[in-house]
């Protein structure tokens, strides 16, 4: 079917989120407000021990002496942070000990969501822990995994029955005071996914968590701690989407990772939040902070493909500790229609012979704003350093913007630092190429896009990988300036 | 009492030596009172991060030299590019020194700015130029602003080619033990007009000099400017260089960088290209050791379609030397056809040297080519290893390679004697005499 630019341009601009449904589930949802009562009252309702409260209790006294950062290139209205309910998780008697006694709706949900729980665990291979609302409700595979001595189970539950290794490493990498998210998110994270894995064991399969904002006037505050010990291997999948709301909710995650010696961990997100309509109106402020450390001869990947929220905050970060230690962050930020994304990613190089790498590409088409911020430090210690860094951005017609902030610290000599950066948009040689040969301007402006962000895609796991190329044919078509 | 205090308040004794009816007066009050509100800029500002005035703006310096001076011209002699073959604006401790001085109202003007704002037949050109691109949130632009006295003057009329190089430099003596200068320049090259501009800073002796200087040009349609600024200062001396240059249709604009030496050196510069088809180009060289800290702070704003800027920072760091190169690249919605490049290289040869680079796009149009590259890494061992396998001793293989590394900037300059001035200048920082003149 020929179509000519406008009517692409007009079915680009009123095509429906595709996840923006709601699904009435019975949920339990605290009032709004936020106070020290409110952070003990979630405490409780999750039979925390009192270490627990108190380490929520002391990162929300943190909280309140801070301020939310300005220094992003975007613009938003700040969430009032009274008029937010700090708990909302659907109604249930017990843990579900199987599927069949999950609330219908639900796994209807999660049907549309594309993840029928049941399919995966066959077909798949991939072990769902699934967060609606802030609280875990489903967790597959626990038993195939329990037998190899893994942990993997939601945050709450670890909470209760690991409270060694959670005490251990929680607020380890990312300290209750490191920023403003994610001090808020310490005080009333509501679950989250845990996940250990024991010495020397290499994970027979994909961890994967769903996460879904359901209820309105909610904000979701997970938190994720993977820990993976001496010479063992986890790859961790993450993925998320929201209902479409006229209002703007605040998604305020954590995500530490822990590579103990010679571990390697990999973590990728496909985050489709609901990006607000063609207006800008409505959409996830996802303002998150993911770091992980590397201790000696680890590694620690981190892939994303951002395609949703209204305002984006998020730099997936490497403290490279240990020698030899290896940090790699792939990224793909797509932006459309009012979006904003300021993402990137910091790599601290402290140890010796420590390598990174960074691949990031930047889509920006409508009105979005899209910017990388990004910093490489090497530290006086770091002998032998050396980084790579790449940022691409691709610009779709000529109301949108790409920045690219990068910050580059290095206080060694034996530093070896690259970055570049190009900025350009579809030639219209490449489209009329494929035209040439049949391909619709569609099609071929698809294939370029794939073809821009190929290096990152070629990171994320299979099943990952066909949704994100999916998610970004679905907002780029026919955008040729 | 604080530094800025006391600029505030020698406001009114700075009053007493000039004259209240000129047009400036008025705007020089409001950027006093900018300056009071915003202060000096520390490191929370963003455009400040790795740079920090601290420890010159705590200590107090003298704001008007007490008596005029002179110098030898035979002391001062080795630091003017030709002794004749130059038009000349030389100023000692912030004063006008005829003696040394080559102006000329002959065809062009090449005076100062006391005259230029003293007398009415001036006056026109005062009004439609003055202060009408300076950053006007830039608090020590405002600064400069508030003190407008004395600086240079050049206006190249239409068509006309300045057939000798101007040369403005400042001489500090060291009577006072320590000075603040702002040196105000403003240079208009009309229509089809070309010119080649250098500019110089220097202390004759160990003394805690900061120039807080700002230079306005104005470079219209089909113009060629070729600017040359020369930082080669004593270890006492700090600069504080803001540059804002405003290009109009077709015009070629060229700035080149030598910072070799002084404390703490910030090089603001700013491109607006405000007509099609300009050419900017921005290029340095920074030679750094022993506690040295040299801030590239660039801004290119593509405001219209069609443009090309380019930009080759090269910065080589030894001794606990610092640098700092910020590039800024803002390419407007309209500015379709942007060719935008942006180059910074670095080579640390020390463990206590430091560079912090931050180059930036900020991308509003989508048919525009741009790029950046940065760089920090160190001499290429392989290349090092055959020179002295082939008998070049360490040392000058690394000379020969630093320059080589710095060569596609020196290769730009297009004064010869410049050029030969600037080669020996490196060769002499490096330690080693390299054998060949350019």
């Amino acid at each position: 079917m020929a179509y000519t630019e406008e009517e692409l341009k007009k079915e680009l601009e009123t095509k429906e989120y595709e996840y923006g449904f709601y699904t009435d589930i019975d949920s339990e949802t605290f009032p709004v407000g936020l106070n020290e009562e409110v952070v003990r009252r979630i405490s409780q309702k999750k039979k925390e021990p009192e270490w627990m409260t108190q380490w929520r209790l002391k990162a929300f006294e943190a909280w309140k002496n801070m301020e939310e950062p300005e220094w992003a290139n975007v613009q938003y209205s700040k969430p009032d942070y009274q008029a937010i309910s700090y708990y909302s998780a659907p109604k249930k008697k017990d843990q579900y000990k199987t599927l069949d006694e999950v609330d219908p709706e639900l796994l209807k949900t999660f049907d549309k969501l594309g993840i029928s729980l049941d399919e995966q665990k066959k077909l798949a291979g991939v072990a769902v822990d699934i967060v609606m609302d802030s609280v875990s409700v489903a967790t597959t595979f626990k038993d195939t995994l329990a037998e190899k001595g893994i942990i993997f189970c939601s945050i709450s539950e670890a909470i209760q029955e690991y409270p060694d290794l959670v005490k251990k490493y929680i607020g380890t990498v990312i300290p209750i005071q490191d920023n403003y998210f994610a001090a808020l998110n310490s005080a009333v994270f509501s679950d989250g996914s845990f996940c250990y894995i024991p010495k020397g064991v290499r994970c027979p399969m994909e961890l994967s968590t769903y996460f879904r904002i359901n209820q309105a006037g909610t904000g979701q505050f997970e938190r994720t701690l993977v820990i993976a010990d001496e010479s063992s291997y986890v790859s961790y999948l993450e993925g998320c989407t929201a209902p479409s709301r006229d209002e703007n909710q605040l998604h305020a995650a954590v995500v530490e990772l822990v590579a103990l010696d010679n571990a390697e961990i990999k973590y990728s997100t496909v985050q489709n939040w609901f990006p607000g309509d063609k207006n800008g109106k409505g959409g996830v402020y996802n303002f998150v902070t993911k770091r992980g450390i590397c201790h000696r001869n680890s590694k620690i990947s981190w892939t994303q493909v951002e395609t949703g929220s209204a305002v984006t905050w998020k730099y997936p970060s490497c403290i490279l500790k240990g020698d030899n230690s290896i940090g790699e962050f792939y990224s793909i930020a797509l932006t459309n229609n009012y979006q904003q994304a300021d993402t990137g990613t910091k790599m601290v190089h402290l140890g010796k012979n420590t390598k990174s790498t960074i691949i990031s590409k930047g889509i920006s088409a409508g009105k979005s704003q899209n910017s990388y911020r990004g910093l490489v430090q090497v530290h006086p210690r770091a002998t032998n350093a050396r980084n790579f860094s790449q940022c691409d951005s691709l610009l779709m017609g000529n109301q949108c913007g790409a920045h690219t902030f990068p910050y580059i610290e290095v206080k060694n000599k034996t530093a070896q630092i690259e970055h570049e950066a190009t900025t350009s948009k579809i030639g219209e040689d490449q489209i009329f190429y494929c035209n040439q040969r049949g391909i619709d301007p569609e099609k071929a402006i698809a294939l370029v896009v794939n073809g821009f962000s190929k290096e990152v895609l070629n990171k994320l796991p299979m099943e990952f990988a066909v949704e994100a190329q999916k998610l970004l044919e679905i907002s780029l078509e026919g955008s040729v300036g | 009492m604080e530094f800025k205090e006391k600029l505030l308040a020698s406001h009114l004794a700075f009053e007493e030596r000039i004259d209240f009816s000129d047009p400036v007066h008025q705007t020089r009050l409001e950027s006093l009172k900018t300056f009071e509100e915003m202060g000096f800029p520390s490191r929370k500002d963003e455009a400040w991060k790795y740079t920090s005035l601290n420890a010159i703006v705590r200590q107090d310096y003298a704001l008007f030299p007490k008596k005029e001076s002179t110098i030898q011209l035979k002391k001062v002699k080795k630091y003017f590019l030709y002794e004749i073959d130059t038009y000349k604006v030389v100023f000692i401790d912030g004063v006008y020194s005829p003696f040394l001085s080559d102006t000329t109202h002959d065809g062009l003007d090449v005076c100062l700015m006391s005259a230029a704002l003293s007398k009415a037949k001036y006056r026109k050109l005062i009004d439609t130029y003055f202060n009408k691109i300076t950053n006007k949130d830039d608090s020590l632009t405002a600064l400069n602003t508030s003190y407008t006295q004395e600086g240079a003057y050049v206006y190249i009329p239409k068509s006309v080619v300045a057939e000798k190089p101007i040369e403005i430099i400042h001489f500090s003596t060291g009577k006072e033990k320590a000075l603040w200068l702002q040196p105000r320049n403003l240079i208009v090259i009309d229509q089809n007009a070309q010119v080649q501009i250098l500019e110089r800073h220097q202390s004759l002796k160990d003394h805690n000099i900061v120039t807080n200087s700002v230079t306005e040009i104005y470079a219209h349609q089909d113009t060629f400017v070729d600017y040359y600024k020369i930082q080669n200062d004593l270890n006492t001396a700090s600069l504080i260089d803001n540059t804002y240059i405003s290009q109009e249709k077709n015009s070629n604009v060229r700035v080149h960088t030598f910072s070799l030496g002084g404390k703490l050196i910030r090089n603001n510069l700013n491109f607006f290209l405000r007509g099609q088809y300009c050419h900017s180009t921005l290029k340095g060289v920074t030679l750094l050791e022993d506690q040295q800290h040299v801030d590239h702070y660039t801004l290119v704003d593509h405001a219209s379609p069609n443009c090309e800027s380019h930009q080759d920072y090269k910065g080589v760091f030894s001794e606990g030397s610092k640098g700092v190169f910020n590039g800024k690249i803002h390419v407007d919605q309209i500015a379709q056809k942007t060719n935008a490049f942006q180059q910074n290289n670095n080579i640390l040869l020390d463990d206590k040297a430091m560079v912090n680079t931050k180059p930036q796009l900020e991308i509003f149009a989508d048919d525009v080519k741009c790029s950046h590259g940065c760089t920090v890494g160190q001499l290429d061992e392989d290349a090092l290893f055959y020179l002295r396998s082939r008998g070049i001793p360490k040392k000058e293989a690394n000379a020969l390679m630093t320059y080589a590394f710095a060569n596609n900037v020196l290769e730009s300059v297009e004064l010869p004697i410049l050029k030969k001035r600037i080669n020996k200048l490196i060769a002499k920082k490096l330690g080693v005499n390299l054998g060949f003149d350019l």
